[in-house]
């Protein structure tokens, strides 16, 4: 072993905050930092994920979209930022909550993206009031008239302010503007686009599949036209959303449907089950679910606020959280549907469950796996 | 599926004494298995030589068998108790290679007895190296090029550099890089001899890739998780155990981790590892992410003892219950039994695990790290960023010359996001304002950098009680934060905490009298399992007196550190800052710091400056006792001989040899413990050890001939007890923690015993301490001399503790919460009827080019036990245990200096 010496160049060491940076909760609860994103003020409902990578990921998921992301990993941007990790064309959260951003590049792609990025603060401390309180409204600001008397008085009370999202806005904003085709192969399947995530879009490319994405205006009958339909994950409140049920309620039978995340509580409520929303909901890469049908376990990717209860009949649970016992997949065989709340394509996280959905297209369209 | 009701009894096999390469940890793991299956009804056995491990307690098993471990010790074990199944992964590759033999040999099957945690053919697939690649292969994982060599004929049309690895040999044993065909003919020749198997395998070179592993559990459903990820800041090439390690990964993307993680998943699956814990270690090209598995170890390693440690998932006990049946979704999390044991642990804190090499200890060996580990110990860090875990790791080694010397040192190579991170503080400290004018925000900055207030003291020219006190004046102050699997996500019973600087406390929930133990630190020569054996014994004695115990230790291979030990447990470096805030923070009725060895005494006097309230002793007293020339004076007037002694300067060291006599023993005054000592016979032998010794010097008389005591005793500040009086075989001039020691019938003589137990009570009566004490004494003629005593737990209570029978550590704990030795039913240990031997365990064969001859400097890294009817029979069962003693291992050359000793001890006796 030879003794190295001591670097003391060529390591950008710090990473120049922008200025300070606060966060307050629609409770009042404050937090000071420094700024290392988007200058301005972002409004939102502040979540946190526990997934300890993928963070360029994570904010570029449209599910995440207008919200401010918590990441309880405490160290943030390690390993720089890089065109194909991102899972949709730009940023789709407004804010980024970090106990410290370790890369300059990091801060600089989120300064580039729009995001209002704060660092330094008590990840844990927020992670744990969220978890303990719900999931809140919340203000991140780098605005320096924010920081300070009147403007910070005022930032708490516009995080309480903040106007229910109107979700079906946010969806037209996060879809496809036009019809694409992903990708060509055997099989031919539709994705009904509500905020996609790329990999998603791999996933089922990788299973032999013609891959044509639809707008969320897509009619009825284009859909009808394919193979099988993927009712894809998205933002919002499934609740708030039922005008999607125009589109899909009459595929019911007509086509085999895969629901993922947002599009499994859409198909849910399709069928007629609800919706309803979890106290912080399921945001990180170490999920237990059980398969009900194999007795297993996958270590699943999940990033949602709500969850279906499957009413009595119709529909058999496939799928439940061994954290909270929340439907995490059903399967209703006669009309050939399925939802699965995780993240089969994973982008961040484990790889165990993609062989659900080359599963489910073998199934419904009875073609040779890739 | 639940639990299988066809086992009833458990044989649980541990790992023998403690070498590089095998320490501490199969303890921790051992003691995990052995709790969960007598939680779930079943009978334990244990079979273990060493007798400083929890595991071998009397009350911890239904049965426990201090036994060599070979073949025929356990097969002579288990012809007794007719288990129902053997447990041979929590006892390292000693183990696993016992259960080979024993199952090749057909002894199993005969017994009718089954290997659960991993079958016979998993373990085969995972330890051949050519089946387990060809295995991986199948998974679709690339293996590092490269072919099984068994003799030297077949190097033919090698690429050089390759790497040497014997197959089956503990810690890389025998392997090691080579340059050059001289190098490599060299390495497989060696390595040839060390393999049980006499087969090595000559692979491609990997230097300088990227390191990681993962510790993963699988159970009989084919469910697998992931519990941790470790990233080695140190590249390929060296020892895993030798590097400084992270988990979880740091460096990479989500992507390039999943692909690891899969890799993982798939050779695991393919090995058939189907009801335990397997760790996968990786080499990874960072720049175009080229992927090569390197191992898989088919049972819980010292790597799983760190991932349990750091995440809060307890793999041994989770392996264990996978062992009997258990699949993932029925065990809880421990921390969190509302939810299963299925799931990957989120951190939201970084841990850095640092090595401990004893390069002091052995300065002639030779110090370039390679495949072959080298180290004694590891502690780890816990912190919000990587820096600030690295730091506290660094504090927590207690010196030692670590791998990089320093933590500005990175290796060049590590990954640019370790040298941003380490270069943040250095530019920190650069930039540093003055004392008096540091304000409070500044000040915090850098202790979220991590920055010590010891160092700050340096930078500053002022104390670390200055720097203490500054702190203390702008409120600055640490908080601790629970570690619990989950980053937060769920709510944990967790009570295993780590500082962090300007964020929230969790706060203590308990308001129980409470008891701090101050633990031993990472492993070393001189300080090893033993003392972690006294922390925890310490704390369930406390506990079962009803007391709330609090640990303090910062090692991760050791029971201490196992959330279950205490009731708190603080994985903080043993320094006075981080001890001195915990004690601020637990507002102790008593802090015992006579457990872990040197360590706490050390801190003693910070302690006690702070009035926090030490148990047993006080600053005054611990000098009374470690000030030479107060103890002698001590001893004078209590009419006890000591050596002539004399603490002089180098120039003048020949006249005071002259004073006290030839021969003589120098000691620079400054060292403690047996290190940098020298027996001198002469002028010439005392010139030529001078040189180079700076300083004072004690120079000593050396007592030739003498035979040597070592004497555990109880005082309660009043009266003594004595409870285990052992005598050395090898003669006076070996360190005692290197001697073979008798205790038991006849082991010393009437005479002797007599003055003996006299001298100690001389010296434990009024002598300001409570508790235990340890003296050592030499008989040379007629004289009695007492040559040291320590105001604490000594090396060799456990040996002590399970020759009588005598819950050695239980009684002084009693003394210190307040009871008199007339209160203790001490009536209850008599004499023991038989002889018990303990003998030292080297481990010179992972240091190439140390010095094997015995001296005053202590050079064992753990020890053996045997007990019998007669001193020959346990002297014979003894030497199995050291020389045989860990079956399939090849580590002939580690005992031959006591093999002898005892051979020629024998024929004396």
């Amino acid at each position: 072993m030879t003794q190295a010496p001591v670097r003391q160049r060529g390591f950008a060491a710090r990473i120049e905050p922008y200025g300070r940076a606060l966060l307050v909760l629609e409770d009042g609860t404050q937090f000071d930092g420094i700024s290392v994103g988007a200058a301005g003020t972002a409004v939102g409902e502040a979540v946190f994920t526990t997934s300890m990578t993928g963070y360029q990921e994570a904010l570029t998921d449209p599910s995440f979209h207008g919200q401010l992301v918590c990441f309880t990993a405490p160290m943030v941007g390690n390993y720089g930022v890089a065109p194909e990790r991102t899972q949709s064309p730009r940023a789709r959260a407004a804010g980024a909550l970090m106990r410290s951003c370790t890369s300059r590049c990091w801060s600089t792609w989120l300064r580039e993206e729009g995001v209002v990025a704060i660092a330094d603060i008590d990840t844990r401390r927020l992670a744990m009031h969220l978890r303990e309180h719900g999931s809140m409204r919340a203000v991140v600001s780098s605005s320096p008239d924010a920081l300070d008397g009147p403007g910070r008085d005022g930032l708490a009370a516009r995080a309480a302010q903040l106007e229910p999202t109107d979700w079906a806005t946010v969806i037209a904003e996060v879809s496809t503007p036009s019809r694409y085709l992903h990708a060509d192969g055997e099989r031919d399947v539709a994705v009904l686009d509500l905020g996609v995530k790329r990999s998603l879009l791999q996933l089922i490319e990788r299973n032999g599949c013609a891959v044509t994405v639809y707008p969320h205006d897509v009619d009825t009958a284009t859909l009808r036209s394919h193979q099988a339909v993927v009712v894809s994950s998205g933002p919002g409140d499934p609740a708030r959303l039922d005008g999607y049920l125009r589109t899909i309620v009459p595929l019911l039978g007509e086509v085999p449907m895969l629901g993922v995340c947002l599009g499994h509580q859409l198909l849910a409520r399709a069928l007629g089950h609800d919706t309803w929303k979890l106290p912080f909901g399921h945001r990180g890469t170490n999920h237990p679910v059980l398969d009900r049908r194999t007795g297993r376990v996958l270590v699943t990717s999940q990033n949602h606020g709500y969850a279906v209860a499957i009413g009595s009949a119709g529909a058999e649970v496939t799928h439940v959280s061994l954290y909270d016992g929340t439907v995490e997949g059903f399967a209703c065989r006669e009309l050939r549907v399925a939802g699965i709340q995780f993240h089969p394509e994973a982008t961040p996280g484990p790889d165990d469950a993609r062989g659900l959905v080359a599963d489910w297209l073998q199934e419904c369209t009875g073609a040779a796996q890739a | 599926m639940p639990r299988r009701r066809d086992i009833q009894s458990v044989c649980v096999l541990g790992s023998g004494p403690i070498t590089v390469g095998q320490g501490c940890e199969f303890d921790y793991a051992g003691c995990q298995a052995v709790k969960v299956l007598r939680e779930e009804g079943i009978r334990t056995i244990v079979v273990n030589s060493n007798p400083a491990t929890i595991m071998t307690d009397p009350e911890f098993a239904d049965a426990t068998y201090l036994e060599p471990l070979d073949a025929a010790g356990v097969e002579a074990v288990l012809r007794h108790e007719r288990p129902d199944a053997i447990l041979p992964t929590v006892g390292g590759q000693t183990a696993l290679n016992l259960a080979r033999e024993l199952d090749g040999s057909g002894v199993l099957l005969e017994l009718g007895i089954e290997l659960i945690g991993a079958r016979a053919e998993v373990i085969e697939r995972a330890e051949d190296r050519e089946r387990f690649r060809e295995v991986a292969r199948a998974a679709g994982v690339q293996v590092p090029d490269s072919r099984v060599v068994t003799a030297l004929e077949q190097l033919r049309n090698v690429q050089l550099p390759v790497v040497v690895r014997p197959a089956f040999t503990l810690g890389g044993g025998g392997g090691g890089a080579a340059w050059t065909q001289r190098e490599l003919r060299a390495r497989v020749r060696d390595g040839i001899a060390a393999s049980p198997i006499g087969q090595v395998l000559v692979e491609e070179s990997l230097h300088g890739w990227d390191e990681f592993e993962l510790e993963l559990v699988r159970d009989a459903r084919d469910n697998v998780v992931v519990v941790c990820s470790i990233e080695n800041v140190d590249p390929m090439g060296v020892h895993t155990g030798d590097s400084v390690t992270v988990a979880p990964q740091l460096t990479l993307s989500d992507l390039a981790y999943q692909e690891l993680r899969t890799a993982a998943i798939a050779i695991v699956r393919a090995v058939g590892v189907d009801c335990g814990g397997a760790n996968v270690q990786f080499a990874r090209q960072r720049t175009s992410g080229e992927l090569r598995v390197i191992e898989l170890n088919p049972r819980v390693s010292r790597s799983s003892a760190l991932a349990s440690k750091a995440t809060g998932y307890p793999i041994a006990k989770v392996a264990a219950r996978l062992a009997i049946g258990y699949t993932l979704d029925e065990i809880p999390n421990d921390l969190n039994t509302s939810v299963p044991a299925s799931f990957e642990p989120a951190l939201d804190y970084v841990v850095v695990k640092v090595p401990r090499f004893g390069f002091d200890v052995f300065p002639e060996a030779e110090r370039e790290l390679g495949t072959q580990m080298k180290s004694f110990g590891e502690v780890m860090g816990v912190g919000r960023t990587f820096a600030g875990a690295l730091l506290k790791a660094v504090r927590g080694a207690e010196g030692g010359d670590g791998p990089w010397y320093g933590w500005r040192a990175l290796p060049d190579h590590a990954h640019p996001f370790f040298h941003r991170e380490v270069a943040r503080v250095s530019q920190a400290l650069e930039r540093l304002p003055a004392l008096a004018e540091i304000g409070a925000p500044e000040l915090l900055t850098l202790k979220r950098e991590g920055v010590s207030d010891h160092e700050l003291g340096r930078a500053w020219h002022a104390s670390e009680r200055a720097v203490r006190a500054r702190r203390a004046e702008l409120e600055v102050l640490p908080i601790y934060r629970c570690i619990d699997t989950s980053a937060g996500e769920l709510r944990s019973s967790s009570t295993t905490h780590y500082s962090s600087w300007g964020e929230q406390d969790e706060g203590v929930a308990d308001t129980r009298r409470t008891v701090v133990i101050i633990g031993a630190g990472p492993n070393r020569i001189g300080q090893g399992i033993e003392y972690d054996y006294c922390c925890v014994r310490a704390s369930l004695a406390f506990r079962a007196l009803g007391f709330r115990t609090v640990m303090v230790n910062s090692t991760p291979a050791t029971v201490s550190t196992d959330a279950d030990t205490s009731d708190a447990l603080y994985l903080e470096p043993l320094c006075p800052e981080e001890v001195l805030a915990i004690c601020e923070r637990e507002q102790p009725w008593g802090v015992c710091v006579q457990f872990g060895g040197q360590t706490p005494l050390k801190l003693a006097a910070a302690l006690q400056d702070a009035d926090v309230p030490l148990l047993g002793l006080d600053a005054a007293s611990l000098d009374a006792f470690e000030d030479r020339a107060r103890f002698a004076a001590r001893m004078q007037r209590l009419g006890v001989r000591v050596p002539a002694w004399r603490l002089t300067s180098a120039g003048a060291a020949c006249s005071a040899a002259r004073e006290v006599g030839y021969p003589v023993i120098l000691r620079p005054s400054w060292v403690l413990g047996g290190s940098a000592m020298r027996v001198c016979r002469d002028e010439e032998a005392l010139l030529a050890a001078i040189e180079g010794m700076p300083g004072d010097i004690f120079v000593d008389r050396f007592l030739e001939g003498a035979v040597e005591y070592d004497v555990d005793a109880l005082t309660d500040g009043s009266s003594v007890h004595v409870c285990g009086i052992m005598r050395h075989l090898e003669h006076a001039g070996i360190h005692s923690g290197d001697s073979t020691a008798l205790l038991g019938a006849g082991a010393v003589a009437a005479r002797d015993r007599a003055r003996i137990v006299e001298a100690v009570r001389a010296i434990g009566t009024d002598a300001g301490i409570v508790g235990l004490f340890n003296t050592q004494l030499a008989i040379v003629g007629d004289e009695l001399h007492v040559l040291e005593a320590n105001p604490r737990a000594s090396r060799t209570v456990p040996f002590a503790a399970k020759a009588t029978g005598m819950p050695i550590i239980d009684l002084a704990c009693a003394l210190l919460a307040g009871a008199k030795l007339a209160d203790l039913p001490l009536e209850r240990w008599g004499e023991p009827t038989d002889m018990s031997i303990k003998a030292p365990v080297f481990s010179f064969d992972r240091l190439p080019g140390a010095d094997r001859t015995l001296g005053p400097r202590m050079r064992s890294t753990g020890e053996v036990m045997a007990s019998a009817a007669t001193v020959d029979a346990a002297l014979a069962t003894v030497r199995r245990a050291v020389d045989g003693g860990r079956a399939g291992a090849s580590d002939t050359g580690r005992s031959r200096g006591t093999v002898q000793s005892l051979q020629a001890r024998q024929a004396s006796l």
